[in-house]
């Protein structure tokens, strides 16, 4: 297992990522009208929220897509660790960007939301601070790659900031339940019975797949652009 | 129907401002980033064109150069 990831050349793939992205590219506009129409149209008003219920479309996949991306970038800081398989953080590298602005939507659509249903834009609860706090550490993660020239720096310090960062992660999950909080408490639960009706469960999944589905695309756009800037630096050394 | 959809109740400026913010991100994100992957595309095409023949024979045998230059030229 060890030996085929220290093995696995991505090069080889180049030419496959590149008919993959126009996939994902197709399936994501697809997915994405079907999911506007859903939570803009279709999709029932709420009896206590009215109509701001549909801001809950673009804040909570933003908010996963968020929270799963940087546990993954922490996961693969922990394999290059283990493994001393730098592929791993070029991976990291990779998604970044995405959960970055994933994590800035859930926060910018978390305050607008916040105005009509709680009288203000923001509040310092744990819920929306924890989420803040995950921001920084994404922007700190980007800023380690572009602060050290040295590759072996950046690997390193990016994979501390992702690993001391993902501690806020289950802080973020739990904070409703630990403290009270301005901010609601799940909806959506995997463990406990999920208390928000299919008419509006339906959309919310199909919006978490369209936003998935940038966050592969943005992927394998970084990714290609990372294996090219490799090639550069070899085309120097011929 | 249209103005309905516009105002939902007094509560459109919030939901629609939410939208559009996500939708210039998603925008600007791509936008960003395809022009990353173009400036090193062509910056690849350049110097590989720049190479000796005798170089250029030597990057052609290897795998990942042919999988790059059948994908960037």
């Amino acid at each position: 297992m060890i030996l085929m990831l220290n093995s696995f050349d991505p090069f080889k793939y180049f030419s496959k990522i590149k008919t993959l992205k126009k996939y994902v590219f197709i399936i994501f506009i697809i997915i994405l009208i079907i999911g506007l129409l859903e939570a803009l149209i279709f999709s029932p008003e709420d009896y206590l929220q009215s109509h701001s219920v549909r801001i809950m479309y673009v804040h909570v996949p933003s908010a996963w897509i968020a929270l799963g991306i940087f546990s993954l970038i922490a996961i693969l800081s922990i394999g290059s660790f283990i493994f001393k398989n730098k592929h791993f953080n070029l991976i990291s590298k990779s998604f970044a960007p995405s959960g970055f602005i994933f994590s800035i939507i859930a926060l910018v659509t978390g305050s607008i939301w916040g105005k009509p249903t709680w009288g203000t834009w923001w509040a310092w609860d744990a819920r929306i601070t924890s989420m803040l706090l995950l921001s920084i550490f994404y922007m700190m993660y980007i800023l380690s790659w572009r602060i050290f020239s040295d590759l072996n720096k950046a690997n390193n310090y990016s994979s501390i900031i992702a690993i001391v960062g993902v501690i806020n992660v289950p802080i973020i999950k739990f904070s409703v339940d630990w403290w009270s909080t301005l901010h609601q408490p799940s909806s959506v639960n995997i463990l406990s019975k999920t208390t928000i009706h299919s008419s509006m469960l339906i959309p919310l999944f199909v919006m978490t797949a369209a936003f998935a589905l940038f966050s592969i695309l943005i992927f394998l756009m970084k990714y290609s652009t990372e294996l090219i800037k490799i090639k550069n630096k070899g085309l120097d050394r011929l | 129907m249209i103005n309905e959809l516009i105002l939902m109740n007094g509560y459109g400026p919030f939901v629609w401002s939410a939208f559009i913010f996500t939708g210039i991100s998603f925008v600007s994100l791509y936008l960003i980033i395809k022009l990353q992957l173009e400036k090193e595309t062509n910056k690849f095409t350049k110097k590989f064109n720049k190479l000796s023949p005798e170089k250029i024979k030597e990057a052609k045998k290897q795998t990942s150069f042919k999988e790059l230059l059948q994908s960037s030229v």
